[in-house]
Formats: structure tokens, C-alpha cells, sequence
């Protein structure tokens, strides 16, 4: 089913009753992801009042639109028109992104799963902290649940499966591993994502202006802190991140 | 205190709801709101009032509530026991709570969701432009025993009207569209999917539902290398173990399992609704089909204050029937005399 000849791409599908995916990819890889941001952003700059909301996942551009305002036909059309207007795959990725750098604690308690992730990508444990530490990974999507960015790509050694069964439940904050991706959860929750480390960064603060604090294209390094770090930083939401814009 | 209804006894999971918060997809938000979206235009049409405002959902129990004022309530959603200080109340219908009169809901007779509508809307705080609370985002929060909500001005006064809900709270037959992957699974695992009863598993919240199939699970060979893709209330997510789950308003905004289709927003209310043991069954519609049906509904649903007629009250239903005059203008023919009954 994997495919990656680019000229066969973008495809457009139909999406439940009233949407539509448009997917640059069947894989993850650099250029689908920038595609996926760009024909998002020229959707919302096109303004055509019977779409009602847009995102973007690792790969695809999703519209909402109200069928009973516009038919499927016409809308598809109107994007298949925008989907050939240029080159997507080498579009530039959204200006005002942010590179974060996030402390993470990587200690047996905070980290229950590093040893065994270590291992299956076939690392001693100092040398996965140190691989993951000081990888500059990207926001690729923000999804699954409010703020929790997919993030990447780590090197090939971390192509590691998920785990069959599910962690009940990985604590927010948590940084889990797999597949070249990190993810980093804002809420506790059940997981075959791999548990690795363990930030006080809060991603969802539905009480503030500013309830989503990563947005795609943001990069992100998490580097090791201590435990002690660690728990001084639990009462700031950012747990010591700090930010500066990628010029 | 400006008008209010206090919470006296919750029931496990009461929220308020209204149409939900759209816009935040792409921050992995979904759009939450009443489970069953049809009972809050329902509850809309009996008051009269904007179907916007936000409600109480009671998700199975209800609970005790009292009034700051006279208030006009609609009961509207899963059927449940409902009393005004022990004379019970006709579901599916606008009543008057006095103040200070003791308003108790017990437990769902069918149906997960029961909905409480006040005359003038819940006035609670927003977050992210809607009050609906949003359990699995962290957003809001059951309510206790003590909450204090306030609630907008009431422009109508009318009250003691019912309206005819559409049966949707015994499970049934839901019209689904192909999706994203529906082409990965043979078409005799498409075919065998329409021909399947399933049973609304016991798991099951405002996040999505288990059905669990009479016979064999669904799989495809092709679905478990997808990537993760966006979630949309209504798909029917086809997990590992080739049970389905249908996804409902406060569904996660991505997941890896393929999906077998997609249920029309119409009919979601009758799968939010069935409760677990309930028979589910699925048809698939053609896009032109389901835009044809949703057409109709929608047209329906904006014409449901024209089906809002007034109560009539089943004399059984009436506790103190004695008390009442029932035969208004009758007398004794001797005070055509001028005779009082002193």
C-alpha cells in the first residue's frame, strides 16, 4: 500500500458525511507534512463560507464544510483546482515558529519504560537519553487529545513498533516513544506509546487566552534535567520551557 | 442572587451542554456538546426559546433541583421519572417549577441522556466560546450537590406544551456513508457488516461507544499500516480485535485504526442514546443519499416549534384529581336563584 511517488499526490477523499481529506502521503516524510500545513493555510486564506472548520494530521489537510450549502462535487472540485495551483511538497514551512526547549527528567521513576525502548532500538540506556536529549524534533500535527503534538523525526534506531497492549495510564506531562516519533501528553491517559521521560510542561490550559501552547511546525529539544529539577518546576505550567522564535 | 437553579443531588454525570465548541480541531480539541444534539432543539422548541442556550445533560440518573423564581423547565432527551414535589411530570414537555418547589429526576426508563432546559438558558461561564463542558478535555466538570446555576432572562412565559420526540433511545438501524478506509475491507466484510446486529457494549461514554458484533470480528490486512488520521464524531472505528467503536461528540481528533464508515449526524443521537444491550444495526447511504436525508431533517428540525401542541394531562397522572373542579360552570340549580351555598 506504501507509495511515495510524489506526482501521484495530493489525493482528495471524502471524509464522513461532510468533510474531506486531502493526503499528500501513505507514509510520513518531510515534504507530505509541509504540504499537509501549506494546503491547509491557502484552505483558510481562500475563505469559502460553506467550509467550516480545518486541520491538519501527519500527513493530510481535513476540511468541514456544510454539504446542504455547497454539493460534494463543488467543493471537490474547488480543491482538487487548489491542490493543482503549484508544488506543495516544497512549500515553506508557517512563519512565527518557535523552537522550545522543554527539561525532561530521564530517571527509573520518571522514565518506566526507557530501558526496555532503549533496547528495542538497540541502545544502552545512557546512549538513548542521549539520542533523545539532543534530537531537534518538529511539531508534525497536534492531535488525539487537546494540545498533544506528534513530533519528529528521531533517528531510524527509534523505528520501534508500539507496544501491543496499553500502559493504563501515562501521567500528563509524560514523554512516550515510537514509530521515529515523540509524543508528549497533556492529559493522563492510556497509551502504547512507550513511557521515556517525563516533563512539567502543561500543552492544554483551557483556563488562559492562550490554551494551546505548541502549534505545527514548532521544534522542540527535550533536555535532560534533574528529578530534583524537576519537581521545583511542577507549579510553573511551562515546568521551565522556554522559547525563542526560529528566525 | 439573580435567578438560579440549585443542584440539591446530582446524579454520577451531570454536565452542561450546549452545541459544543467547532474550531479547535486542528489543536487536537474536538468539538464536544450535547450527546444528543436533537434533544436540546427539542428542548428549544417547547420553551421557545434559542437552541444555543446551554442545558443539563444527565447521563443516565438525574437529580434534585430547586428554583431562585418561577421557572420554565423542558424535560426533553432520554425518558426519566420526573416530579415536581412528588406529582409527576410528562416527559418531552415544558412545565412551570415554582420557587422553591423541588424538582426530582430519577433514572433513564430508555435512553442514556435526559436533558434539562431552563427558560432563559443556563449563563455559566464560557471557555473557549461554549459553556459545554468537556469531561475527556478537562474542561468543566460533572455537577455536585450545592452548585448554584445561573441562568439568562426568560423573554416567553408559556409552559404546560409537549412535543412528539423522534424514537431514537431503543437502539435501531443507522444510515452510515463510506470514509476514509472503508475501501480497505473486502466488500464481503462490507456486506457482512450491514447484514451484523450488534450489541451496544456496557463500555461506552460521551467519547464513543463499543458495539460489539453477534459473530466475528471486522479486519483488514491493509488498515494496520495507516497512519493516524482525523477522527470525526460519527466514524465507526474498527479496533484491533475487530470490534467497532462508533466515535460520539467528545471523540479524540486523531486515531490509527481504520475505519469502516461513517454514521450520519442525524442518526448519531440513536447511537449516543442506545444503552448497553441495546441492537444496533448498520446501512450504508450513498454521499447523495445521506445529503438527501440530512436535507429533510434538517428542514424538520427548523420547523419543530410548529409541532410543539399544548398538554393534555392524563387524568392518572393527576395525584390531587379531587381537588379539582371538573366541571367548570356547573351548578345546583338553586343558585340560578341567587342562592350562595352558605
Amino acid at each position: 500500500m506504501l507509495d511515495n511517488d510524489t506526482a501521484k499526490w495530493p489525493k482528495l477523499k471524502t471524509a464522513g458525511y461532510d468533510g474531506f481529506l486531502v493526503s499528500f502521503g501513505d507514509q510520513l516524510s518531510e515534504g507530505a507534512n509541509r504540504a499537509a500545513l501549506a494546503f491547509r493555510n491557502a484552505v483558510d486564506r481562500a475563505n469559502w463560507p460553506a467550509v467550516q472548520e480545518t486541520s491538519t494530521s501527519l500527513v493530510s489537510t481535513y476540511l468541514r464544510f456544510d454539504p446542504l450549502a455547497l454539493d460534494h462535487n463543488a467543493m471537490r472540485k474547488a480543491l482538487a483546482e487548489l491542490a493543482a495551483d503549484r508544488d506543495w511538497f516544497s512549500a515553506e514551512l508557517p512563519q512565527g515558529r518557535r523552537f522550545w526547549r522543554v527539561p525532561t527528567v530521564y530517571a527509573a521513576d520518571f522514565a518506566p519504560q526507557l530501558d526496555e525502548a532503549a533496547k528495542a532500538a538497540g541502545l544502552t540506556t545512557p546512549e538513548a537519553i542521549a539520542s533523545i536529549s539532543t534530537a531537534r524534533v518538529r511539531v508534525q500535527t497536534i492531535g488525539f487529545a487537546p494540545g498533544m503534538p506528534y513530533l519528529g523525526e528521531l533517528p531510524d534506531t527509534w523505528n520501534i513498533p508500539r507496544q501491543k497492549t496499553l500502559n493504563a495510564q501515562t501521567p500528563a506531562g509524560g514523554l512516550c516513544v515510537a514509530i521515529r516519533q515523540l509524543v508528549l501528553f497533556p492529559v493522563a491517559t492510556p497509551t502504547g506509546w512507550r513511557h521515556i521521560g517525563q516533563t512539567a510542561f502543561r500543552l492544554f490550559r483551557p483556563e488562559s487566552d492562550q490554551p494551546f501552547v505548541l502549534r505545527p511546525g514548532d521544534e522542540v529539544m527535550f533536555e535532560q534535567t534533574t528529578p530534583e529539577t524537576y519537581t521545583r518546576m511542577q507549579d510553573d505550567p511551562d515546568g521551565g520551557a522556554v522559547s525563542e522564535i526560529i528566525r | 442572587m439573580n435567578r438560579h437553579l440549585k443542584v440539591l443531588r446530582a446524579g454520577p454525570s451531570i454536565t452542561v451542554q450546549d452545541q459544543g465548541r467547532p474550531g479547535y480541531l486542528a489543536f487536537g480539541l474536538s468539538r464536544g456538546g450535547a450527546a444528543d444534539i436533537l434533544a436540546l432543539l427539542e428542548g428549544a422548541a417547547l420553551l421557545c426559546q434559542d437552541a444555543r442556550l446551554a442545558a443539563l445533560e444527565m447521563a443516565g440518573m438525574g437529580g434534585e433541583f430547586e428554583a431562585s423564581e418561577d421557572m420554565r423547565i423542558a424535560l426533553t432527551g432520554a425518558p426519566m421519572r420526573a416530579s415536581i414535589e412528588g406529582a409527576g411530570l410528562q416527559w418531552n414537555a415544558s412545565h412551570l417549577l415554582p420557587k422553591g418547589a423541588r424538582l426530582s429526576i430519577g433514572a433513564a426508563i430508555s435512553g442514556c441522556y435526559g436533558y434539562l432546559t431552563l427558560g432563559g438558558g443556563i449563563d455559566g461561564p464560557e471557555r473557549l466560546g461554549a459553556q459545554s463542558a468537556h469531561l475527556a478535555a478537562g474542561i468543566g466538570r460533572s455537577l455536585h450537590e450545592g452548585d448554584i446555576l445561573p441562568l439568562g432572562a426568560d423573554a416567553h412565559s408559556e409552559v404546560g406544551q409537549k412535543i412528539d420526540a423522534l424514537p431514537r433511545f431503543e437502539g435501531g438501524t443507522v444510515r452510515i456513508v463510506p470514509s476514509l478506509q472503508t475501501e480497505f475491507f473486502a466488500p464481503s466484510e462490507i456486506a457482512r457488516f450491514e447484514a451484523t446486529q450488534f450489541k451496544r457494549d456496557t463500555r461506552g461514554n460521551r467519547m464513543g461507544v463499543r458495539i460489539v458484533p453477534e459473530g466475528d470480528g471486522f479486519h483488514t490486512e491493509a488498515g494496520l499500516s495507516v497512519l493516524s488520521e482525523v477522527i470525526v464524531p460519527g466514524d465507526v472505528q474498527v479496533t484491533g480485535d475487530g470490534t467497532p467503536f462508533v466515535l460520539l461528540s467528545e471523540c479524540q481528533t486523531t486515531g490509527g485504526y481504520p475505519r469502516i464508515g461513517s454514521v450520519l449526524p442525524m442518526d448519531l443521537p440513536r447511537v449516543a442514546q442506545a444503552r448497553a444491550g441495546a441492537t444496533l444495526r448498520f446501512e450504508f447511504a450513498t454521499l447523495e443519499e445521506a445529503v438527501a436525508l440530512e436535507r429533510r431533517e434538517a428542514a424538520r428540525r427548523k420547523a419543530l416549534r410548529g409541532d410543539v401542541r399544548p398538554l393534555i394531562r392524563s387524568p392518572h397522572a393527576i395525584a390531587n384529581l379531587l381537588s379539582y373542579q371538573l366541571i367548570s360552570g356547573a351548578t345546583a340549580g338553586y343558585d340560578l336563584e341567587g342562592n350562595d351555598n352558605d
